[in-house]
């Protein structure tokens, strides 16, 4: 393993400060929902599939390379996963995120082994193409609404929690443990072996491979990983919205712009990126969103605008500047205490 | 004393952090013969690569025929009447012999080389002028590259590094087409590891070694040992 | 014969198809950049069309005299004010920024225009048909679009091959430096090369319109339909893209027939098939 005396060391001053804080603030909004309002609830459940979306379409475009637009594939699965389970199989929406998950990840794998045949930018068109599949496939499907869509009925819906307040409450943990499980998921796997491998396929991929990195491999298990996890934040966002149909379950805009902008301003390729990006998106959607049209094509020319001028993004600009870090993922040799 | 064709003041020249040239000077006479010698990472490339504006400088430190070129692009040095055949001949793979050559030439500068007079300079060119450029073997691709740099009828022709990876009869055969190229009036600058075909070919002789002129002089002054010496550094 | 109908109306909007994707290829053969707005610019040619036939009242196709060169230096100032600012080993900016204009394109055309279906009417020749097996007809139109897809794919063969501005574009994407080295200024032929898939862009936009129906939002789907057709057809081969334009018109034409809701799952999984078995497309350049 490692040379005697020596070790790997992966936390910084500012890393032990920034983790300190944010197991303070998961603590404090755990507890929201009893100071929170019911509309703030839904506002924070709504940040918190933003950041869990943007933080793995950031690893799955800034670590491992592979830019994708698509992933609403896996979002609308996710959703008719758990509405398929829930309408058909009777079974409580809860224990269907999971399932969703781990379906999501078996479909990924074929449809990996299709689109890894495309490189670069046409990869990312491929993504596209797949989400399109799934979009009209799910629309083919009658008993689910077809092009329409279907609500979730009454029976299921309080088979979740009895009242409201509990299924709210419910749902509102559901979506910052999932946060905290994906975030914390991605942190592990960047801080092991998979993660060095990404690294070093970020920066030269060619170079990665002759020094015995496996790079498929590597884009596979971060493209299954993104894709379960993406599906089961689709899950229950769908779940949360009681509805589901082909047009929304698979927007281009909602899943896959917003994302995008999220990660461009926050920062690509670090894993604090989207949390400052999602922050900022709130701030402006808050403020501007009355504009309709126009608001997103403010977001067009601010994410263009910071691709050109600040291409890392606003947290990229501050590590940059000041080295701060909220996760512990920097990699030193130290020696060993003993 | 007439103007020098080329002026260098000065130069430095960076790769990043690293620096490559330290402070080079020197002039170049019209119609003369010059060859920079040296090791490998010596900087000849580099000082070749900063005269054709591939490399980032300061204004002053480069001037041709009395115009301040230093940071001019590589595109508008070239109008100006310098060509640089490249460490490695880099020919367009995408491009025949014959359109290689005439994309040489695609400047439209005035001169006496046109494709009619490459292709004499370089018969079997035009045999095979609609290959593949790279599908010749070393040496013709070399002799390609020099004719794609001619096409643009330059005042000042950059050689680096000719005879890399060629066969000795082979270099032989192009260093025997020099004069030809030289006496139209064409001021040459080669650069070459070979130090004996270097002195051979050159009226004047400049030696580097990591990024600094250690030795400079007539070719048929300077010794080979003198010039092994400043080589190597001993 | 309806099948032959079926399947002759596929090859026809194929010509479209294979149009679409030529500017694509050609900007990805140049400069290694996947334009994702390309499908919306395609819309915005046709709304420049439409107000060009709304100010002045002359026929659609009397329109591309305008649209065409409009397009063209739309596309010059695009790649030298933004895109060449995006060119580079990073995949993420190109990617990146084009997809931010896609968003601002359509936007922007639905804040102008609003989301009402238009169309472009170019008179009488739209119902002229001639009649070549009993039972299959051909649209005069559709036969025009279609030549016109051949001659365009024929004309940029000549100008790639042929001209000193394909032998600038092809040394250019080979080697910047080198190029630089002959004279060619790389930001100034990157411009060009768009101003060229923009003036294909304004002839698929023009035919689109005339066509069918078109809103601000059909844009990304040209560019999939584009992309589709340059990867069945094979990268780098102009005339496999136009094979691959037919071939991804007739599965939709195919498709559509079995039942309406199949016509462009049928185009997709044909894609996703010829993805499969044999990833270089059918006749890739090789190179």
């Amino acid at each position: 393993m490692h040379a005697p005396g020596f070790r790997v060391a992966h936390s910084t001053r500012s890393s032990r400060f920034g983790m300190a804080g944010f197991a303070l603030l998961v603590l404090a909004l755990a507890t929201a929902p009893f100071w929170a309002e019911r509309s703030d609830l839904r506002l924070f459940a709504e940040i918190f599939t933003y950041v869990a979306l943007a933080s793995l379409w950031n690893l799955l475009a800034g670590y491992a390379g592979l830019v994708s637009v698509g992933q609403q594939a896996y979002v609308g699965l996710g959703a008719y996963i758990l509405f398929g389970l829930a309408i058909f199989a009777g079974v409580n929406p809860v224990w269907t995120i999971p399932v969703a998950g781990l379906v999501s990840a078996i479909v990924a794998i074929p449809v990996a082994f299709l689109i890894f045949r495309l490189r670069g930018h046409y990869f990312a068109i491929g993504t596209w193409v797949v989400a399109e599949v799934f979009r009209l496939l799910a629309a083919q499907i009658g008993p689910l609404g077809g092009g329409s869509g279907i609500s979730l009925p009454v029976s299921t819906v309080t088979a979740i929690a009895e009242t409201r307040q509990m299924r709210e409450f419910l749902i509102y943990w559901i979506a910052l443990a999932l946060l905290v499980a994906i975030l914390g998921l991605i942190v592990m796997l960047l801080r092991s072996r998979y993660g060095l491998a990404l690294t070093a396929i970020r920066d030269n991929e060619t170079a990665a491979l002759s020094n015995g990195v496996n790079v498929i491999r590597t884009k596979l298990v971060v493209y299954v990983i993104t894709a379960a996890g993406t599906a089961m934040i689709g899950a229950l966002i769908f779940l949360q919205k009681l509805r589901v149909s082909p047009d929304t379950a698979f927007s281009v805009n909602e899943w896959t712009a917003f994302v995008i902008f999220i990660v461009v301003i926050g920062g690509v390729g670090r894993l604090e990126g989207p949390i400052v990006g999602t922050i900022v998106f709130f701030l402006l959607r808050e403020t501007l969103a009355d504009l309709g049209a126009m608001y997103l094509l403010m977001l067009g020319v601010v994410a263009i605008a910071v691709m050109l001028k600040a291409p890392k993004g606003i947290w990229g600009y501050l590590a940059e500047r000041f080295g701060w870090e909220l996760f512990p993922l920097a990699r030193r040799v130290e020696q060993r205490k003993d | 004393m007439p103007e020098p064709l080329l002026e260098i003041r000065m130069l430095d020249a960076f790769y990043g952090d690293f620096q490559a040239l330290f402070g080079i000077s020197l002039a170049i006479p019209e119609d003369s013969v010059v060859s920079f010698v040296g090791a490998n990472g010596a900087g000849k490339s580099t000082l070749l690569k900063s005269i054709a504006g591939l490399m980032p400088g300061r204004r002053d430190a480069i001037v041709f025929r009395g115009e301040e070129i230093g940071d001019k692009p590589a595109y508008e040095v070239a109008k100006r009447g310098i060509a640089l055949v490249p460490e490695g001949r880099r020919l367009f793979p995408s491009l025949s012999v014959e359109e290689n050559l005439m994309i040489g030439g695609q400047l439209g500068r005035e001169g006496p080389w046109s494709l009619a007079r490459v292709y004499e300079l370089f018969p079997f060119l035009f045999e095979r002028r609609h290959t593949p450029a790279t599908a010749l073997s070393g040496g013709q691709q070399q002799m390609c590259a020099i004719g794609r740099a001619l096409m643009s009828n330059p005042r000042l022709l950059m050689c680096d590094e000719i005879s890399l990876g060629l066969a000795p009869i082979v270099v032989r055969d192009i260093y025997a087409r020099l004069p030809q190229i030289a006496s139209a009036g064409i001021t040459l600058i080669i650069v070459e590891q070979d130090v004996a075909q270097a002195l051979k070919a050159a009226d004047r002789v400049y030696c580097l070694q990591e990024g600094r002129i250690v030795l400079q002089g007539k070719a048929g002054e300077v010794t080979r040992e003198a010039v092994s010496a400043a080589y190597f550094g001993v | 014969m309806e099948w032959i109908n079926t399947i002759v109306q596929g090859i026809l909007i194929g010509g479209l198809y294979a149009m679409f994707a030529a500017g694509l290829s050609l900007i990805f053969g140049v400069m290694r950049l996947v334009n994702i707005a390309h499908g919306d610019l395609i819309v915005l040619a046709a709304y420049v069309a439409l107000v060009v036939v709304e100010t002045l009242g002359i026929n659609p196709l009397m329109s591309l005299l305008l649209v065409v060169p409009v397009m063209a230096v739309i596309g010059y100032v695009l790649q030298r004010t933004i895109l060449n600012r995006t060119l580079g080993d990073d995949l993420l900016p190109p990617l990146l920024v084009t997809f931010g204009l896609s968003v601002i394109i359509q936007n922007a055309l639905l804040e102008l225009f609003t989301a009402d279906s238009r169309k472009l009417n170019a008179g009488p020749i739209e119902t002229a048909s001639i009649e070549i097996l009993p039972g299959v007809s051909l649209g005069i139109l559709p036969l025009a679009q279609f030549v016109m897809a051949v001659v365009v794919i024929a004309l940029m063969q000549m100008v790639f091959y042929r001209t000193g501005m394909g032998r600038a574009f092809r040394a250019t994407s080979d080697d910047q430096p080198v190029a630089q080295l002959m004279g060619l200024d790389n930001r100034h032929i990157f411009g060009l090369a768009m101003a060229l898939s923009l003036a294909i862009v304004a002839i698929a936009g023009v035919l689109l319109a005339v066509r069918a129906n078109f809103d601000p939002s059909i844009g990304p789907a040209r560019l999939i339909f584009g992309f589709e057709a340059v990867i069945i057809g094979g990268l780098g081969s102009m005339w496999g893209t136009l094979a691959g334009g037919v071939i991804l018109g007739v599965s939709q034409a195919i498709g559509a027939k079995i039942d309406p809701g199949w016509q462009l799952l049928a185009g997709h999984l044909v894609f996703l098939f010829i993805l499969a078995v044999r990833p270089q497309g059918l006749f890739p350049k090789v190179q």
